[in-house]
């Protein structure tokens, strides 16, 4: 078990170099210059020079690179020349509400994804599996941004019963914090929910016809007993898959979300980054963002073996 | 008479709503299993062997299954208990085997897990004590090193142990009567004759009916004392083992036997086999529905469907012509 993560972890580094060289050149390629956008339009050419010296952007691309990359190596993500802060700890303050966002749109999509997909796999072609299908068509459609507008408008200035938009961090106290966080929450749970009910749907419909199925019923075990016990730990693997994936997304950041929230998440962080040409600040998001991503999918991985006995190690 | 009978069929017909309509899989099945026999059930893919298994078991689709007769197990009839009911005569009175055991055991749980299930059911035993049980029941099927296997997961044990796990987990609560629905088809000939044997002696040492459905008459001359052909959803004849073997009456069960290679036969020639294929069960013929086939076919024959006629003692066929044809 210990040999395997370690073996897990260390196959990070070389998609984490992959990402970061990218990262950095995709950046550093594209037109805008972070002294211009510093100074404003009334900075002459010198004082612009001056401040290209000053962060280093005058030396050849390779050398910048390579003083990124070795900080990098000493846990030196860089500086942020807009925040005046490390990229670090910039990164840190801004994960708050993007985690938070990620565990309760996941939470609230899986409470109403899984019920739903099974009941529409067991109630295969008939009204509820029809209705069932229906919303999910929808719900895939519906654009997230289109979605938190739409429960704005109805939940905070109609029934007036979460404020609009904004962010309270947790510290400020449990629900000072969630009434922030229904809203975007929701909007974003609800997309997921589309994608993981169809999930579970198509994975239940392959387990409940499983000659396994037939033997559990031969057994006289009840009808319940067979779904939520024989099939859905038979059909977890798909949807631990697909909930991983989901989850990973929404940590690199559900921009557009947090844009219609106001929410200071890391979708925010990195589009003002963009905005102001901080290089430090997207290079290191971009970073470490698919560094999350990569452990989340780590942690499902480990979850298969505990799920399903055939993939534990030392078997394949 | 009827109180000799372990399980009594009459006039069983089960169809299916599909797309296409009404098809009926199983058409006008009878017969019965009599306490401590091994009734063989014969037919080629498609006959409706497994489905009258499955009726009996009422294991067939809810929602676009429609059974028709009776099934009378015990003086009950089992097509008119509510579900509840039927839940506690499955795994209990009644067990199944199936064909494909690494399909049939739940892959994400251990065999002993799925054996103490049923124990934990019907017996109402506690987690420990269905487990001792369920390493008891391993024993009795020969597995060796029960009580290590107790704890594996089907993916470790071989196919043979595999059907041996099934049907421990079948047999845990002494139902009686055992169906085993070509138990022996995924195996391998050393372990067929193997598994047949174990489910002899378990059928003496727990003293309950088998029903064995085959398509292998090698099988049925094993095991079965009385046998049952079925073709296209009917029965065609019923018969003991050794007039089935001795005197065949219907021309499909003569066919089936010429079918066989025997030792002595010479090699140039070629294999013998029925003409022809099962018609689909959405367009079954108008008079007999082995008549396409049938090498005796006459007029009658194409016009009228004949019924199942009890000819001797115990002997049944549904033919116009078996006794021109008998010799």
């Amino acid at each position: 078990m210990k040999a395997y993560i370690v073996t897990r972890i260390l196959s990070l580094i070389p998609v984490l170099l992959v990402v970061a060289i990218v990262a950095f050149f995709l950046i550093h390629l594209t037109p805008g210059d972070p002294a211009a956008v510093m100074l404003g339009s009334q900075a002459t050419p010198e004082e612009v020079e001056q401040l290209r010296e000053q962060l280093g952007l005058n030396l050849p691309l390779y050398e910048q690179f390579a003083n990124w990359f070795f900080g990098l190596l000493q846990g030196d993500f860089g500086w942020s020349i807009y925040y005046n802060r490390p990229v670090l700890t910039v990164f840190l303050e801004h994960l708050g509400p993007t985690l938070s966002l990620a565990v309760l749109a996941q939470a609230i999509s899986m409470v109403l994804a899984i019920p739903m997909g099974i009941s529409a796999a067991r109630k295969r072609g008939t009204k509820i599996d029809q209705i069932f299908m229906a919303l999910v068509m929808l719900g895939m459609a519906i654009p997230s941004f289109l979605m938190g507008l739409f429960l704005m408008q109805l939940f905070a200035l109609k029934l007036k019963l979460f404020p609009v938009a904004g962010y309270e961090p947790l510290s400020s106290g449990l629900w000072n914090h969630l009434k922030f966080m229904i809203l975007p929450a929701t909007a974003l749970g609800i997309i997921q929910t589309a994608i993981i009910a169809r999930m579970t749907r198509s994975s239940m419909l392959d387990v409940l016809s499983a000659n396994f199925i037939k033997t559990a019923y031969a057994k006289g075990v009840k009808e319940k007993i067979i779904v939520y016990k024989h099939a859905l730990r038979n059909a977890a693997i798909p949807i631990l898959t697909v909930l991983g994936q989901e989850f990973g997304t929404l940590i690199a950041g559900a921009v557009v979300t947090e844009t219609v929230f106001n929410l200071p998440g890391i979708g925010q962080l990195v589009i003002h980054a963009i905005e102001k040409r901080d290089y430090a600040v997207i290079q290191g998001t971009i970073l470490l963002a698919a560094l999350s991503y990569l452990l989340v999918n780590l942690i499902v991985d480990l979850l298969y073996g505990i799920v399903d006995p055939r993939v534990r190690f030392g078997r394949k | 008479m009827a109180n000799s009978n372990l399980l009594e069929i009459k006039d069983l017909k089960t169809s299916f709503l599909t797309e296409r309509g009404l098809v009926t899989a199983v058409d006008g099945v009878s017969f019965s299993i009599k306490p401590g026999e091994t009734l063989g059930v014969v037919g080629e893919s498609g006959c409706g062997k497994s489905v009258t298994a499955a009726s009996i078991m009422r294991l067939l689709n809810k929602d676009s299954t429609i059974y028709e007769g009776e099934i009378i197990y015990k003086g009950k009839n089992l097509l008119k208990l509510s579900e509840k009911e039927m839940r506690e005569i499955r795994g209990n009175e009644i067990s199944i085997i199936f064909q494909d055991a690494m399909t049939s055991l739940n892959p994400v749980y251990t065999i002993g897990d799925q054996i103490a299930e049923s124990l934990m059911i019907h017996r109402k035993l506690n987690k420990r004590q269905a487990y001792e049980e369920a390493i008891e029941m391993l024993r009795m099927t020969g597995i060796p090193a029960p009580e290590k296997r107790v704890h594996e997961y089907p993916h470790e044990l071989s196919g043979g142990m595999r059907q041996r796990a099934m049907i421990a987990m079948a047999l845990s609560c002494r139902p009686s009567l055992l169906i085993a629905d070509e138990p022996t088809t995924a195996l391998d000939v050393t372990i067929q004759a193997q598994i047949l044997d174990l489910i002899n002696d378990l059928k003496e040492e727990l003293n309950m009916s088998v029903m064995m459905i085959t398509h292998d008459l090698g099988v049925v001359a094993e095991v079965c004392t009385r046998v049952v052909v079925m073709y296209l959803g009917q029965v065609i004849e019923e018969t003991d083992v050794e007039s089935l073997f001795d005197q065949p009456l219907h021309p499909y069960t003569k066919g089936l036997l010429e079918c066989i290679p025997q030792l002595e036969d010479d090699r140039s020639k070629r294999l013998f086999t029925i003409k022809g294929i099962v018609p689909s069960l959405d367009n079954v013929p108008k008079g007999c529905r082995f008549a396409q086939r049938c090498p005796y076919v006459d007029e009658q024959c194409m016009s009228e469907s004949p019924d199942l006629k009890e000819v001797s003692q115990g002997h049944k066929v549904r033919c116009w012509n078996y006794d021109k044809i008998s010799s």
